[in-house]
Protein backbone atom coordinates (compact mmCIF):
# COMPACT_ATOMS: atom_id res chain seq x y z
CA UNK A 1 0.00 0.00 0.00
CA UNK A 2 1.48 3.33 -1.01
CA UNK A 3 1.46 6.35 1.29
CA UNK A 4 -1.21 7.91 -0.85
CA UNK A 5 -3.33 4.75 -0.63
CA UNK A 6 -3.05 4.83 3.16
CA UNK A 7 -4.05 8.49 3.25
CA UNK A 8 -6.95 7.83 0.94
CA UNK A 9 -8.14 4.86 2.98
CA UNK A 10 -8.04 6.94 6.17
CA UNK A 11 -9.91 9.85 4.61
CA UNK A 12 -12.45 7.54 3.01
CA UNK A 13 -13.28 5.95 6.36
CA UNK A 14 -14.54 9.23 7.87
CA UNK A 15 -18.31 9.31 8.23
CA UNK A 16 -20.71 12.20 7.70
CA UNK A 17 -21.63 13.91 10.98
CA UNK A 18 -25.33 14.08 10.10
CA UNK A 19 -25.72 10.84 8.16
CA UNK A 20 -23.24 8.67 10.07
CA UNK A 21 -24.23 5.53 8.16
CA UNK A 22 -22.43 7.12 5.18
CA UNK A 23 -18.77 7.89 4.70
CA UNK A 24 -17.88 11.28 3.24
CA UNK A 25 -16.63 9.35 0.21
CA UNK A 26 -19.96 7.56 -0.26
CA UNK A 27 -21.80 10.86 0.13
CA UNK A 28 -19.68 12.35 -2.66
CA UNK A 29 -18.44 15.15 -0.42
CA UNK A 30 -14.82 13.98 -0.40
CA UNK A 31 -13.51 15.31 -3.70
CA UNK A 32 -9.77 14.69 -3.58
CA UNK A 33 -7.01 13.22 -1.45
CA UNK A 34 -3.50 14.17 -2.54
CA UNK A 35 0.04 14.20 -1.21
CA UNK A 36 1.75 17.59 -1.34
CA UNK A 37 5.46 17.92 -2.14
CA UNK A 38 6.16 18.68 1.52
CA UNK A 39 4.52 15.41 2.61
CA UNK A 40 1.29 16.98 3.81
CA UNK A 41 -2.01 15.35 2.94
CA UNK A 42 -4.30 17.67 1.02
CA UNK A 43 -7.99 16.87 1.17
CA UNK A 44 -10.79 18.65 -0.72
CA UNK A 45 -14.38 18.56 0.46
CA UNK A 46 -17.45 20.22 -1.01
CA UNK A 47 -20.54 21.44 0.85
CA UNK A 48 -23.81 19.64 0.14
CA UNK A 49 -25.72 22.92 0.60
CA UNK A 50 -24.45 26.53 0.79
CA UNK A 51 -25.33 26.69 4.47
CA UNK A 52 -24.08 23.23 5.40
CA UNK A 53 -23.23 23.62 9.10
CA UNK A 54 -21.19 20.43 9.19
CA UNK A 55 -18.15 21.56 7.20
CA UNK A 56 -16.07 22.33 10.30
CA UNK A 57 -17.02 19.00 11.85
CA UNK A 58 -16.05 17.18 8.64
CA UNK A 59 -12.74 18.99 8.52
CA UNK A 60 -11.98 18.17 12.14
CA UNK A 61 -12.95 14.52 11.69
CA UNK A 62 -10.73 14.25 8.60
CA UNK A 63 -7.78 15.84 10.37
CA UNK A 64 -8.26 13.60 13.39
CA UNK A 65 -8.52 10.40 11.33
CA UNK A 66 -5.51 11.24 9.18
CA UNK A 67 -3.39 12.22 12.16
CA UNK A 68 -4.37 8.92 13.74
CA UNK A 69 -3.12 7.20 10.58
CA UNK A 70 0.26 8.88 11.02
CA UNK A 71 -0.08 11.98 8.84
CA UNK A 72 1.05 14.92 10.95
CA UNK A 73 0.29 17.64 8.41
CA UNK A 74 -3.21 17.69 6.98
CA UNK A 75 -4.70 20.52 4.93
CA UNK A 76 -8.42 20.51 4.16
CA UNK A 77 -9.64 22.83 1.45
CA UNK A 78 -13.12 23.67 0.23
CA UNK A 79 -14.00 22.83 -3.38
CA UNK A 80 -16.99 24.93 -4.49
CA UNK A 81 -16.98 23.97 -8.13
CA UNK A 82 -18.63 21.88 -9.42
CA UNK A 83 -21.58 22.06 -7.04
CA UNK A 84 -22.42 18.87 -5.16
CA UNK A 85 -25.23 16.74 -6.50
CA UNK A 86 -27.00 13.73 -5.02
CA UNK A 87 -25.92 11.86 -8.16
CA UNK A 88 -22.49 11.61 -6.50
CA UNK A 89 -23.83 9.37 -3.71
CA UNK A 90 -22.27 5.98 -4.48
CA UNK A 91 -24.24 2.72 -4.87
CA UNK A 92 -22.77 1.62 -1.55
CA UNK A 93 -23.95 4.90 0.00
CA UNK A 94 -27.44 4.40 -1.39
CA UNK A 95 -27.57 0.90 0.04
CA UNK A 96 -26.39 2.20 3.43
CA UNK A 97 -29.12 4.87 3.43
CA UNK A 98 -31.81 2.32 2.59
CA UNK A 99 -30.52 -0.05 5.26
CA UNK A 100 -30.84 2.80 7.78
CA UNK A 101 -34.46 3.42 6.79
CA UNK A 102 -33.74 6.48 4.63
CA UNK A 103 -35.00 6.49 1.06
CA UNK A 104 -32.10 7.27 -1.31
CA UNK A 105 -32.49 10.00 -3.95
CA UNK A 106 -33.49 9.36 -7.55
CA UNK A 107 -31.62 11.03 -10.42
CA UNK A 108 -31.00 14.77 -9.90
CA UNK A 109 -32.89 17.13 -12.23
CA UNK A 110 -30.99 17.91 -15.41
CA UNK A 111 -29.86 21.49 -15.79
CA UNK A 112 -30.02 23.39 -19.04
CA UNK A 113 -31.92 26.58 -19.65
CA UNK A 114 -33.99 28.39 -17.04
CA UNK A 115 -35.36 26.29 -14.19
CA UNK A 116 -39.00 25.49 -14.85
CA UNK A 117 -41.47 26.74 -12.28
CA UNK A 118 -43.24 23.87 -10.52
CA UNK A 119 -46.44 24.73 -8.67
CA UNK A 120 -47.57 21.14 -8.18
CA UNK A 121 -46.57 19.01 -5.19
CA UNK A 122 -43.22 17.35 -5.94
CA UNK A 123 -43.66 13.96 -7.60
CA UNK A 124 -40.94 11.43 -7.08
CA UNK A 125 -40.57 7.75 -7.62
CA UNK A 126 -40.16 6.93 -3.93
CA UNK A 127 -40.52 3.58 -2.23
CA UNK A 128 -40.85 2.90 1.47
CA UNK A 129 -37.40 1.80 2.68
CA UNK A 130 -39.03 -0.61 5.17
CA UNK A 131 -41.68 -2.46 3.16
CA UNK A 132 -40.80 -1.27 -0.38
CA UNK A 133 -44.36 -0.17 -1.07
CA UNK A 134 -44.72 2.58 -3.68
CA UNK A 135 -47.89 3.77 -1.92
CA UNK A 136 -46.29 6.67 -0.09
CA UNK A 137 -47.24 10.27 0.61
CA UNK A 138 -45.19 13.41 1.12
CA UNK A 139 -45.80 14.90 4.56
CA UNK A 140 -43.22 17.70 4.41
CA UNK A 141 -40.88 18.88 1.68
CA UNK A 142 -38.37 19.87 4.36
CA UNK A 143 -37.12 17.50 7.05
CA UNK A 144 -34.63 17.17 9.84
CA UNK A 145 -31.80 18.41 7.64
CA UNK A 146 -31.82 20.53 4.48
CA UNK A 147 -31.23 17.49 2.30
CA UNK A 148 -34.25 15.43 3.34
CA UNK A 149 -38.03 15.43 2.84
CA UNK A 150 -40.48 13.61 5.10
CA UNK A 151 -42.69 10.86 3.72
CA UNK A 152 -45.14 8.36 5.13
CA UNK A 153 -45.84 4.89 3.84
CA UNK A 154 -49.55 4.23 3.39
CA UNK A 155 -48.96 0.47 3.42
CA UNK A 156 -46.96 -0.02 6.61
CA UNK A 157 -47.87 3.44 7.99
CA UNK A 158 -44.29 4.19 8.98
CA UNK A 159 -42.85 7.68 8.41
CA UNK A 160 -39.47 7.91 6.71
CA UNK A 161 -36.91 10.38 5.39
CA UNK A 162 -36.15 10.76 1.70
CA UNK A 163 -32.92 12.34 0.49
CA UNK A 164 -34.01 15.02 -2.01
CA UNK A 165 -32.61 15.07 -5.51
CA UNK A 166 -30.43 18.12 -6.06
CA UNK B 1 -16.46 -1.37 5.03
CA UNK B 2 -15.63 0.57 8.20
CA UNK B 3 -18.69 2.83 8.24
CA UNK B 4 -20.63 0.95 10.89
CA UNK B 5 -17.67 0.67 13.20
CA UNK B 6 -16.88 4.37 12.78
CA UNK B 7 -20.49 5.29 13.36
CA UNK B 8 -20.29 3.70 16.79
CA UNK B 9 -16.91 5.17 17.58
CA UNK B 10 -18.04 8.69 16.69
CA UNK B 11 -20.95 8.55 19.08
CA UNK B 12 -19.22 6.65 21.85
CA UNK B 13 -16.52 9.30 21.60
CA UNK B 14 -19.13 11.97 22.13
CA UNK B 15 -20.24 10.48 25.40
CA UNK B 16 -16.86 10.40 27.05
CA UNK B 17 -14.82 13.03 25.30
CA UNK B 18 -15.97 15.69 22.86
CA UNK B 19 -12.54 17.16 22.25
CA UNK B 20 -12.58 15.98 18.63
CA UNK B 21 -15.94 17.52 17.88
CA UNK B 22 -16.35 20.83 16.09
CA UNK B 23 -17.75 22.78 19.03
CA UNK B 24 -15.14 24.99 20.57
CA UNK B 25 -12.78 24.78 17.63
CA UNK B 26 -11.70 27.93 15.87
CA UNK B 27 -13.70 29.50 13.10
CA UNK B 28 -13.10 28.13 9.72
CA UNK B 29 -12.75 30.06 6.52
CA UNK B 30 -15.65 29.13 4.21
CA UNK B 31 -13.28 29.76 1.29
CA UNK B 32 -10.35 27.79 2.75
CA UNK B 33 -8.08 26.81 -0.12
CA UNK B 34 -10.31 28.43 -2.75
CA UNK B 35 -8.48 30.60 -5.30
CA UNK B 36 -9.78 34.11 -4.62
CA UNK B 37 -7.61 35.93 -7.16
CA UNK B 38 -9.57 38.81 -8.67
CA UNK B 39 -9.94 38.26 -12.47
CA UNK B 40 -7.88 40.47 -14.79
CA UNK B 41 -9.32 43.87 -15.53
CA UNK B 42 -11.79 43.80 -12.62
CA UNK B 43 -11.70 46.53 -9.98
CA UNK B 44 -11.44 44.65 -6.66
CA UNK B 45 -13.56 47.33 -4.95
CA UNK B 46 -16.37 46.85 -7.48
CA UNK B 47 -16.27 43.07 -7.16
CA UNK B 48 -16.26 43.33 -3.36
CA UNK B 49 -19.17 45.76 -3.20
CA UNK B 50 -21.14 43.68 -5.68
CA UNK B 51 -20.62 40.51 -3.63
CA UNK B 52 -21.48 42.45 -0.50
CA UNK B 53 -24.85 43.70 -1.75
CA UNK B 54 -25.84 40.24 -3.02
CA UNK B 55 -24.71 38.82 0.31
CA UNK B 56 -26.66 41.45 2.24
CA UNK B 57 -29.86 40.55 0.36
CA UNK B 58 -29.49 36.95 1.52
CA UNK B 59 -28.31 37.80 5.03
CA UNK B 60 -31.18 40.16 5.80
CA UNK B 61 -33.89 37.89 4.41
CA UNK B 62 -32.29 34.94 6.19
CA UNK B 63 -32.57 36.80 9.48
CA UNK B 64 -36.17 37.73 8.81
CA UNK B 65 -37.01 34.09 8.06
CA UNK B 66 -35.34 32.89 11.24
CA UNK B 67 -37.71 35.16 13.16
CA UNK B 68 -40.33 32.52 12.31
CA UNK B 69 -38.44 29.81 14.22
CA UNK B 70 -40.86 28.27 16.68
CA UNK B 71 -43.67 30.58 15.52
CA UNK B 72 -44.72 29.36 12.07
CA UNK B 73 -48.31 28.15 11.49
CA UNK B 74 -47.23 24.51 11.79
CA UNK B 75 -44.13 22.46 12.39
CA UNK B 76 -43.57 21.60 8.72
CA UNK B 77 -43.54 25.27 7.68
CA UNK B 78 -41.39 26.16 10.66
CA UNK B 79 -38.78 23.67 9.48
CA UNK B 80 -39.16 24.74 5.86
CA UNK B 81 -38.57 28.41 6.64
CA UNK B 82 -35.61 27.56 8.86
CA UNK B 83 -34.09 25.43 6.09
CA UNK B 84 -34.55 28.18 3.53
CA UNK B 85 -33.05 30.69 5.97
CA UNK B 86 -30.05 28.39 6.40
CA UNK B 87 -29.52 28.17 2.64
CA UNK B 88 -29.61 31.97 2.37
CA UNK B 89 -27.28 32.35 5.34
CA UNK B 90 -24.84 30.01 3.62
CA UNK B 91 -25.01 32.04 0.43
CA UNK B 92 -24.50 35.23 2.45
CA UNK B 93 -21.50 33.80 4.27
CA UNK B 94 -19.77 32.81 1.05
CA UNK B 95 -20.54 36.15 -0.62
CA UNK B 96 -19.37 38.21 2.37
CA UNK B 97 -16.21 36.12 2.59
CA UNK B 98 -15.66 36.62 -1.14
CA UNK B 99 -16.12 40.39 -0.71
CA UNK B 100 -13.57 40.45 2.10
CA UNK B 101 -11.07 38.41 0.07
CA UNK B 102 -11.44 40.68 -2.98
CA UNK B 103 -11.07 43.93 -1.04
CA UNK B 104 -10.04 43.58 2.62
CA UNK B 105 -10.54 47.32 3.10
CA UNK B 106 -14.33 46.78 3.09
CA UNK B 107 -14.12 44.86 6.38
CA UNK B 108 -14.78 46.93 9.53
CA UNK B 109 -11.76 47.20 11.81
CA UNK B 110 -12.03 45.31 15.11
CA UNK B 111 -9.88 45.49 18.23
CA UNK B 112 -6.42 43.96 17.97
CA UNK B 113 -6.55 40.19 18.46
CA UNK B 114 -10.26 39.83 17.79
CA UNK B 115 -10.99 36.31 16.53
CA UNK B 116 -14.00 37.48 14.50
CA UNK B 117 -13.61 36.32 10.88
CA UNK B 118 -14.04 38.81 8.06
CA UNK B 119 -17.51 37.65 7.01
CA UNK B 120 -18.76 37.97 10.59
CA UNK B 121 -17.19 41.42 10.94
CA UNK B 122 -19.15 42.43 7.83
CA UNK B 123 -22.39 40.91 9.12
CA UNK B 124 -22.22 42.12 12.71
CA UNK B 125 -20.15 45.29 12.72
CA UNK B 126 -21.61 47.42 9.96
CA UNK B 127 -24.34 49.99 10.50
CA UNK B 128 -27.56 49.94 8.47
CA UNK B 129 -26.33 52.66 6.10
CA UNK B 130 -23.44 50.37 5.09
CA UNK B 131 -25.79 47.52 4.15
CA UNK B 132 -26.56 47.35 0.44
CA UNK B 133 -29.58 45.03 0.44
CA UNK B 134 -32.74 45.91 -1.45
CA UNK B 135 -35.45 47.21 0.88
CA UNK B 136 -37.85 44.38 0.03
CA UNK B 137 -35.95 41.95 2.26
CA UNK B 138 -35.79 44.17 5.33
CA UNK B 139 -39.43 45.04 5.98
CA UNK B 140 -40.92 43.09 8.90
CA UNK B 141 -42.34 39.60 8.22
CA UNK B 142 -46.00 40.46 8.65
CA UNK B 143 -48.18 37.35 8.56
CA UNK B 144 -47.46 34.05 6.82
CA UNK B 145 -49.06 35.36 3.61
CA UNK B 146 -46.69 38.32 3.54
CA UNK B 147 -43.68 36.09 4.20
CA UNK B 148 -44.84 33.78 1.39
CA UNK B 149 -45.38 36.64 -1.08
CA UNK B 150 -41.99 38.17 -0.28
CA UNK B 151 -40.19 34.85 -0.64
CA UNK B 152 -41.91 34.25 -3.99
CA UNK B 153 -40.82 37.66 -5.29
CA UNK B 154 -37.30 37.41 -3.91
CA UNK B 155 -36.56 33.82 -4.94
CA UNK B 156 -37.96 34.35 -8.46
CA UNK B 157 -35.73 37.41 -8.94
CA UNK B 158 -32.62 35.95 -7.36
CA UNK B 159 -32.93 32.66 -9.23
CA UNK B 160 -32.99 34.56 -12.54
CA UNK B 161 -29.94 36.58 -11.44
CA UNK B 162 -28.05 33.47 -10.31
CA UNK B 163 -28.82 31.60 -13.54
CA UNK B 164 -26.82 34.29 -15.33
CA UNK B 165 -24.31 34.81 -12.54
CA UNK B 166 -23.22 31.18 -12.91
CA UNK B 167 -21.41 32.45 -16.01
CA UNK B 168 -19.48 35.09 -14.06
CA UNK B 169 -15.80 35.57 -14.90
CA UNK B 170 -15.15 35.43 -11.18
CA UNK B 171 -14.77 31.74 -10.40
CA UNK B 172 -15.97 32.15 -6.79
CA UNK B 173 -19.13 34.08 -7.73
CA UNK B 174 -19.78 31.61 -10.52
CA UNK B 175 -19.53 28.65 -8.11
CA UNK B 176 -21.68 30.34 -5.45
CA UNK B 177 -24.33 31.07 -8.07
CA UNK B 178 -24.22 27.57 -9.56
CA UNK B 179 -24.78 26.15 -6.10
CA UNK B 180 -27.32 28.77 -5.06
CA UNK B 181 -29.59 28.35 -8.05
CA UNK B 182 -30.36 24.78 -7.02
CA UNK B 183 -31.49 26.09 -3.65
CA UNK B 184 -33.37 29.10 -5.00
CA UNK B 185 -35.34 26.92 -7.39
CA UNK B 186 -36.94 24.99 -4.51
CA UNK B 187 -37.36 28.19 -2.47
CA UNK B 188 -39.32 29.62 -5.37
CA UNK B 189 -41.39 26.48 -5.82
CA UNK B 190 -42.14 26.31 -2.08
CA UNK B 191 -43.30 29.94 -2.01
CA UNK B 192 -45.20 29.57 -5.29
CA UNK B 193 -47.15 26.56 -4.00
CA UNK B 194 -48.08 28.35 -0.81
CA UNK B 195 -49.02 31.47 -2.74
CA UNK B 196 -51.37 29.35 -4.85
CA UNK B 197 -52.77 27.56 -1.80
CA UNK B 198 -53.46 30.80 0.05
CA UNK B 199 -54.91 32.58 -2.99
CA UNK B 200 -57.27 29.70 -3.69
CA UNK B 201 -57.93 28.74 -0.08
CA UNK B 202 -60.48 30.54 2.04
CA UNK B 203 -61.82 34.03 1.57
CA UNK B 204 -59.62 35.11 4.47
CA UNK B 205 -56.42 33.50 3.15
CA UNK B 206 -57.03 35.04 -0.28
CA UNK B 207 -57.67 38.46 1.23
CA UNK B 208 -54.43 38.20 3.19
CA UNK B 209 -52.23 37.14 0.29
CA UNK B 210 -53.68 39.86 -1.94
CA UNK B 211 -53.06 42.44 0.78
CA UNK B 212 -49.54 41.10 1.24
CA UNK B 213 -48.68 41.30 -2.44
CA UNK B 214 -50.16 44.78 -2.77
CA UNK B 215 -48.22 45.94 0.27
CA UNK B 216 -44.89 44.63 -1.05
CA UNK B 217 -45.39 45.73 -4.64
CA UNK B 218 -44.12 49.33 -4.19
CA UNK B 219 -40.73 47.85 -3.19
CA UNK B 220 -40.57 45.51 -6.19
CA UNK B 221 -39.27 47.91 -8.95
CA UNK B 222 -36.18 48.65 -6.87
CA UNK B 223 -34.93 45.12 -7.54
CA UNK B 224 -34.64 45.84 -11.28
CA UNK B 225 -33.14 49.32 -11.06
CA UNK B 226 -29.51 49.07 -12.16
CA UNK B 227 -27.26 50.45 -9.48
CA UNK B 228 -23.84 51.75 -10.60
CA UNK B 229 -22.07 48.89 -8.80
CA UNK B 230 -24.24 46.34 -10.62
CA UNK B 231 -23.68 48.05 -13.94
CA UNK B 232 -19.92 48.16 -13.35
CA UNK B 233 -19.84 44.51 -12.25
CA UNK B 234 -21.87 43.51 -15.32
CA UNK B 235 -19.58 45.46 -17.63
CA UNK B 236 -16.56 43.76 -16.10
CA UNK B 237 -18.14 40.37 -16.78
CA UNK B 238 -18.42 39.38 -13.13
CA UNK B 239 -21.96 40.55 -12.33
CA UNK B 240 -25.46 40.72 -13.74
CA UNK B 241 -27.41 43.89 -14.47
CA UNK B 242 -30.77 43.26 -12.73
CA UNK B 243 -32.62 45.17 -15.44
CA UNK B 244 -31.65 42.36 -17.82
CA UNK B 245 -33.73 39.76 -15.95
CA UNK B 246 -36.90 41.87 -15.61
CA UNK B 247 -38.80 40.31 -18.52
CA UNK B 248 -37.91 36.76 -17.51
CA UNK B 249 -38.92 37.33 -13.89
CA UNK B 250 -42.14 38.98 -14.98
CA UNK B 251 -43.05 35.97 -17.12
CA UNK B 252 -42.58 33.56 -14.19
CA UNK B 253 -44.66 35.75 -11.89
CA UNK B 254 -47.36 36.05 -14.54
CA UNK B 255 -47.66 32.26 -14.54
CA UNK B 256 -48.07 32.17 -10.76
CA UNK B 257 -50.60 35.00 -10.80
CA UNK B 258 -52.56 33.30 -13.58
CA UNK B 259 -52.61 29.96 -11.76
CA UNK B 260 -53.69 31.71 -8.55
CA UNK B 261 -56.20 33.99 -10.34
CA UNK B 262 -54.49 37.00 -8.79
CA UNK B 263 -54.39 40.30 -10.69
CA UNK B 264 -50.99 41.89 -11.08
CA UNK B 265 -50.80 44.76 -8.55
CA UNK B 266 -50.58 48.30 -9.82
CA UNK B 267 -49.21 50.16 -6.80
CA UNK B 268 -46.72 52.93 -7.60
CA UNK B 269 -43.05 52.43 -6.64
CA UNK B 270 -42.15 53.49 -3.14
CA UNK B 271 -40.34 56.80 -2.94
CA UNK B 272 -37.06 57.28 -1.12
CA UNK B 273 -33.51 56.18 -1.85
CA UNK B 274 -32.29 52.77 -2.85
CA UNK B 275 -31.25 50.08 -0.41
CA UNK B 276 -28.19 49.47 -2.60
CA UNK B 277 -27.05 53.00 -1.60
CA UNK B 278 -27.62 52.34 2.08
CA UNK B 279 -30.89 54.29 2.19
CA UNK B 280 -33.10 51.91 4.15
CA UNK B 281 -36.41 51.86 5.93
CA UNK B 282 -36.21 52.21 9.70
CA UNK B 283 -37.03 48.50 9.98
CA UNK B 284 -33.47 47.51 9.04
CA UNK B 285 -31.90 49.44 11.93
CA UNK B 286 -34.22 47.73 14.39
CA UNK B 287 -33.55 44.33 12.90
CA UNK B 288 -29.77 44.81 12.95
CA UNK B 289 -29.89 46.06 16.54
CA UNK B 290 -31.24 42.68 17.58
CA UNK B 291 -29.10 40.67 15.16
CA UNK B 292 -25.84 42.39 16.11
CA UNK B 293 -26.18 43.16 19.81
CA UNK B 294 -24.39 40.11 21.19
CA UNK B 295 -21.53 40.20 18.68
CA UNK B 296 -21.00 43.92 19.23
CA UNK B 297 -20.97 43.49 23.01
CA UNK B 298 -18.20 40.89 22.70
CA UNK B 299 -15.91 41.80 19.80
CA UNK B 300 -13.27 39.48 21.24
CA UNK B 301 -15.69 36.63 21.90
CA UNK B 302 -15.23 33.07 20.73
CA UNK B 303 -18.35 31.06 20.01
Amino acid sequence: MTTLDRARAAAESVVDPELPMLTLADLGVLRAVELAADGAVRVAITPTYSGCPAMAAMRDDLVRELRGAGFAEVRVRIALDPAWTTDWITPRGRAALAAAGISPPGPAPRRGGPVVLDLLPPRRDVRCPRCESADVELTSEFGSTACKALYRCRACLEPFDHVKEI
Amino acid sequence: MPAHHDHESVYSGLLVNDAHWAFGTDFEDPLAGVDTTVPDGVDPAVLARYCLVLGDDALVLSHRLTEWCGRAPDLEEDIALANIALDLLGQARLLLARAAAADPSCVPALPEGSPVPAEDALAYFRADRDFGNVRLVEVPNGDFAETTARLLLFATWRLALFERLAGSRDAVLSAVAAKGRKELSYHRDFAGRWFLTLAQGTEESRRRVLDALGGLWPLWPELFRSHPVETAAAQAGVGVDPASVAAEVDAVLARVFAAADVPRPEAAPRVGGAGRDGAHTEALGRMLAEMQVVARAHPGGRW
